[in-house]
């Protein structure tokens, strides 16, 4: 079990009036090599649990555990987790400054006390893998444009090589393109990489696309937890809290309606197709 | 970080709350005055009522006031200390080379009773009125000035928004430093050398969404039309009304008391 939360509450504000219960008896276990969606309306406290996972929270009850071990014990190096557990906030391209793309990826790797080169080799391979092209190496990371900003911070928590990736709406204020080329090489460093990685998003279609486990945060609680086609099950509970399945999900609803013997539970439009395809076959179709 | 607020509004539905920002900045300044015009034991107590009737109608706490006090403390102490030893007069008692006089001692307490009288005085009108408010009946107040060529409206407008845009810049910070301590930034140990240098991953960013943010906020504005105070109204103009006039008169009748026990006021105070 690589990250472990037991019974985790967390309240902002603790003794004054103005308390909230951002996070209540959260039991999670991650376990290594899961590519992990996590989803949740605006201020459902997704952004604070996954901020315990890298100690920058201390849960006001209940225990963290990395590889078994409390992060919140006495002797334990919270720097080091740091490293291990990469964190990519939302809009990370505001955490840039220093004067050259390369230096400022190589900032993480410093920090853990590599030496120059060695942290400038990690940079390189880092911002290789987020896809970042070589000419733009000594450019100010301030001139570029939003999608290699944005790509230039997230080889920055990459270079620090973390065995597990976390990343808060990686994608969010993307063009389309911008943001599919993004998810693929989030899914390519997951399968080559062996990374564990949890997004959080806003898109079902993207977490439907990508995770194989899919976490519903709701009201500082986890409602549903599972795969994408049993937490799409439930979409009409979703509704009720503010989320909704993929687009292509209604549409196989309406069909079934409609007496197409469909996949109802199909959450992505490859399955969707692969499912119409075998219905309209089945009816003695034109194939 | 969280819940920091500039000024230290406190809501709550009093008389004091929904009375003009003109009137309460214009009694705050007539208090201060008065609070070192008034002489006599007399003048003394009368100032200790009235202060005390207005904690009570302000509905505030009286512990969130004394918390403005925690500020003083230092100089509280500083004050007293060198106006009971310094002041010459009737010794009391003496230790070594240090003379403690009567009127030593009378004139500490006089300090001490003022300076927190002081500090209470002023925290009832920045907790009942919100910053905004407090600007704007500054930018009334200080109308005159625009004669001598003093840009008011300008003035007013810088307060309000550098007054709006520390909470943001806080939550700005607050963010930048977990970002950067996410990636192994150190923000706590090292001597005050290191501990600067260590300061860049959060200051540059910050600066850059500052001055960002300015930019953003002189578009927007410019979209709007806004182009100084000029031919400018308000939506909510300040407008006096019963309540106000009334707390006017007893701003005036208070302020003669303090010339009266100014004058008259003497006693052995």
């Amino acid at each position: 079990m690589q990250l472990e939360l037991k019974n985790v509450s967390y309240t902002y504000g603790k003794g004054t009036v103005f308390e909230v219960n951002a996070l209540s008896n959260i039991d999670l276990m991650i376990e290594e090599g899961q590519f992990i969606g996590i989803i949740g309306h605006t201020g459902s406290g997704k952004s604070t649990l996954i901020q315990h996972f890298n100690a920058l929270m201390q849960p006001t009850e209940g225990k963290v555990l990395f590889e078994g071990e409390d992060i919140w014990g006495d002797k334990y190096d919270r720097r080091a987790l740091r490293s291990k557990v990469g964190l990519v906030f939302q809009y990370p391209e505001h955490q840039l400054f220093e004067t050259d793309v390369l230096t400022d990826v190589a900032f993480g790797p410093k920090n853990q006390g590599l030496s120059k080169e060695e942290a400038e080799a990690r940079a390189r391979e880092a911002l290789k893998q987020v896809g970042f092209p070589e000419k733009f190496y000594g450019h100010s990371p301030f001139e570029l444009s939003g999608g290699q900003k944005r790509r230039v911070a997230i080889a920055g928590v990459l270079a620090m090589n973390p065995s597990v990736l976390i990343l808060d709406e990686p994608t969010a204020g993307l063009d389309p393109k911008g943001r599919d080329e993004i998810l693929d090489q989030i899914s390519y460093l997951h399968e080559k990489r062996g990374i564990t990685i949890i997004l959080v998003s806003h898109s079902m279609e993207d977490v439907a696309r990508y995770a194989g486990r899919l976490i519903v945060v709701n009201d500082g609680k986890i409602p549903y937890d599972g795969t994408p086609r049993e937490v799409f099950a439930h979409y009409e509970e979703l509704e009720k809290i503010g989320l909704a399945a993929p687009q292509i999900t209604y549409i196989m609803h309406d069909l079934a309606a409609n007496g197409f013997s469909v996949d109802v539970q199909a959450t992505t439009v490859e399955e969707a197709k692969k499912s119409i395809l075998e219905a309209l076959a089945g009816k003695g179709g034109r194939r | 970080m969280k819940n920091i607020t500039i000024g230290q509004y406190y809501p709550a539905d009093s008389i004091l709350h929904k009375l003009d920002p003109r009137v309460k900045f214009l009694g705050t300044l007539v208090f201060i005055v008065s609070l070192f015009l008034i002489k006599g034991l007399a003048g003394y107590v009368f100032i200790t009522v009235v202060l005390a009737t207005l904690v009570r109608l302000s509905k505030v706490p009286f512990g969130m006031m004394l918390k403005g006090m925690k500020a003083i403390i230092f100089i509280l102490i500083i004050t007293v200390f060198f106006n009971m030893l310094f002041t010459p007069g009737e010794a009391i008692f003496t230790f070594w080379r240090l003379t403690i006089t009567k009127e030593g001692v009378v004139q500490a307490l006089r300090m001490a009773v003022r300076l927190s009288y002081l500090i209470i005085g002023s925290s009832i009108m920045t907790l009942t009125t919100t910053p905004n408010q407090l600007t704007d009946a500054m930018e009334n107040l200080f109308n005159p000035l625009k004669v001598i060529k003093v840009p008011v409206h300008e003035i007013s407008m810088m307060m309000s928004i550098a007054l709006r845009f520390i909470p943001i810049l806080m939550e700005e910070t607050d963010k930048i430093m977990k970002a950067q301590i996410a990636r192994g930034a150190d923000f706590e140990s090292g001597n005050l050398i290191k501990r600067v240098t260590n300061m860049i991953p959060l200051l540059v960013p910050l600066f850059v969404s500052a001055f960002q943010r300015a930019n953003d906020l002189a578009m927007a504005m410019e979209a709007r039309c806004y182009h100084g105070g000029e031919g400018r109204t308000q939506m909510k103009p300040l407008r006096y009304e019963k309540r106000d006039y009334i707390a006017n008169i007893l701003m005036a009748a208070f302020a003669v008391a303090a010339v009266c026990f100014c004058v008259f006021g003497g006693g052995w105070i």
